[in-house]
């Protein structure tokens, strides 16, 4: 067997496999996404219908894309979307920036232990975890409770079904997404620059300002798109915690397929989202294939 | 710690950020109360009658099953992705082959979801297989994001090591299969139980995915929580959560042994 023929072999497998169930997916995507809907199931009008004289007649449905276009329902929720992602990719960069960098500054021992303590979180059922929050930011909650014995509040605030506890949510699932890729640019950095910066006379901060963070930008881009892309979609989260005002895309598109049963236009709508993710990766792999 | 000066404080609050709710979740488990918020006393019986929940522990089956045979699967099709592209170097089609494995990483789960379940209703018009949605569709869809998890969890365990082992076995005339057989899967054998553990999780507690391409009679383990959060917190989902912590931690403390022993 040639090593070209083995090489083929190992690539086939995990090729069709994933051509057949992550790639060809899409073209359906797309194709129900020109449909018209219908009753029955599968609830959409087939596009190439047979015009009786062995003629296919190809129906193509632009209803789908001009109501998200027009009604500002959809265009809200992309645009929230948007922001909710940006805003949790931003707090979950203030949180994580320090923790990835006291990791990659301890001891060499530690390091390992540290990192497989952010990463353990992820390891346990992420329902459950949202779920806990629920039990933490709801009015009788424990957080209102420790508050309320403490004596700096009268009574309970609400934070459950608000953008706070959607914030909290998303950033507490996502931390780990955001600390191993700043660990893994921050733990390659050249002490020797910090010494080189510190015996020319640059006080601690300004050599993390003209040193540590310009080089670790690779590190904030990846983990910033990390948490960023699925965030966009998230339903989960902003459907637990979020108030009923927190109509994010992935929650709407939910709702089109499974309350309205409105397949085509829920095709529609993960068209449009997939479309605004793409852009900013492909911008990111441009910048870094320079 | 000592050494990290300020940056100590920032992670100390990080990780009580991580840890607190699961604390919270294990000790409330325990908790007599009906109430999920005040302690009255310590009691047992929220795990007795998680137990008797028929529902709640049919639906674990159904999802331990899944779980199990999707992980398989992810581990067969990662091993041999994560072996492609650490070990072909620049082969034709690499570029494609890595943003292929890596996508579904971060895919929304709701086009993931969807876009699966369209090809199987296809599918299923054209061919008649799969015939219906449940189980089997839950788990081929498990099994290609797992796939792509276990393939990234392979090839860093494989980039951590040189070639210099391969190459000194074929060197002595061992053919290809019989390299990968005796040096490079030990070698990697931690990371195929990782990654394999990993895929198991992540199959465990998808919701999303599996609502869309499951049927009905097949409600996973998450479905089954989702619809009863939106009821109202009981305390038996804690115990349910403390059992799952401590199982898949458990499980990671084996692998982690495997691991530092090679």
């Amino acid at each position: 067997m040639t090593p070209a023929l083995r090489r083929r072999l190992v690539l086939a497998l995990p090729w069709a496999w994933m051509a057949l169930f992550f790639v060809v997916p899409f073209a359906f995507v797309l194709t129900i996404a020109f449909a018209e809907p219908a009753e029955g199931l599968p609830p959409y009008a087939p596009l190439l219908r047979w015009s009786g004289e062995a003629t296919a007649v190809l129906q193509l449905n632009l209803a789908n894309f001009q109501l998200l276009l027009d009604d500002p329902y959809y265009l809200d929720a992309y645009l929230r979307s948007l922001r909710v992602a940006a805003i949790s990719a931003t707090l979950c960069l203030l949180i994580g920036y320090p923790m990835a960098l006291a990791i990659a500054r301890a001891p060499e021992h530690r390091r390992n232990l540290l990192l497989m303590l952010v990463i353990l979180p992820f390891w346990t059922s992420f329902l459950l975890r949202v779920t806990a929050w629920i039990g933490i930011l709801q009015d009788q909650g424990w957080l209102n409770g420790a508050l309320l014995a403490l004596g700096l509040i009268d009574q309970p605030i609400p934070l459950l079904y608000t953008d706070v506890a959607m914030y909290i949510g998303i950033t507490y699932c996502y931390l780990p997404f955001m600390v191993l890729p700043l660990y893994a640019t921050l733990s390659k950095l050249d002490p020797s620059l910090l010494e080189a910066a510190e015996d020319l006379g640059a006080p601690p901060w300004r050599a993390f300002l003209q040193v540590t963070l310009p080089l670790s930008l690779p590190g904030i881009v990846a983990g910033f798109l990390l948490v960023f892309i699925p965030a966009v979609g998230e339903f989960v989260i902003p459907e637990l915690l979020g108030g009923p005002g927190a109509q994010l895309i992935g929650r709407v598109l939910w709702t089109e397929f499974f309350q309205n049963r409105d397949w085509p236009l829920a095709s529609a709508l993960a068209i449009v989202l997939l479309a605004a993710l793409v852009a900013p990766i492909a911008l990111f792999q441009w910048r870094a294939g320079r | 710690m000592r050494g990290l000066g300020r940056l100590a404080i920032p992670l100390g609050l990080g990780f009580a950020f991580l840890y607190l709710p699961i604390l919270l979740m294990v000790l409330f488990s325990f908790n007599d109360s009906r109430m999920v918020t005040t302690f009255t006393g310590f009691s047992l019986r929220w795990y007795d009658s998680l137990w008797r929940n028929e529902v709640l522990m049919g639906a674990l089956g159904l999802s331990l099953r899944i779980a199990a045979v999707s992980a398989t699967m992810a581990t067969i099709l990662g091993v041999l992705a994560g072996f492609a592209l650490a070990r072909f170097g620049r082969f034709r089609g690499r570029a494609g082959f890595g943003a292929v494995m890596a996508a579904p990483l971060v895919m929304p789960e709701v086009i993931t979801g969807l876009s699966l379940l369209l090809l199987f209703v296809a599918m299923e018009s054209v061919f008649g297989f799969p015939a219906g949605r449940g189980a089997s569709t839950v788990a081929i869809a498990h099994a290609t994001f797992g796939a792509a998890y276990v393939a990234v969890v392979v090839q860093s365990r494989l980039a951590d090591f040189d070639l210099s082992l391969e190459e000194a076995a074929m060197d002595l005339g061992a053919r290809p299969w019989k390299v990968f057989a005796v040096i490079t899967l030990p070698l990697i054998a931690p990371g195929i139980a990782a990654g394999w553990l990993l895929a198991f999780t992540l199959s465990l507690d998808d919701l999303v995915i599996a609502s869309f391409v499951s049927g009905p009679g097949a409600s996973t383990l998450p479905m089954v929580i989702f619809s009863t959060v939106r009821l109202g917190l009981t305390p038996e989902l804690y115990a349910l959560a403390t059992l799952l912590v401590l199982v898949v931690g458990v499980a990671l403390a084996l692998v982690l042994r495997l691991a530092r022993r090679r």
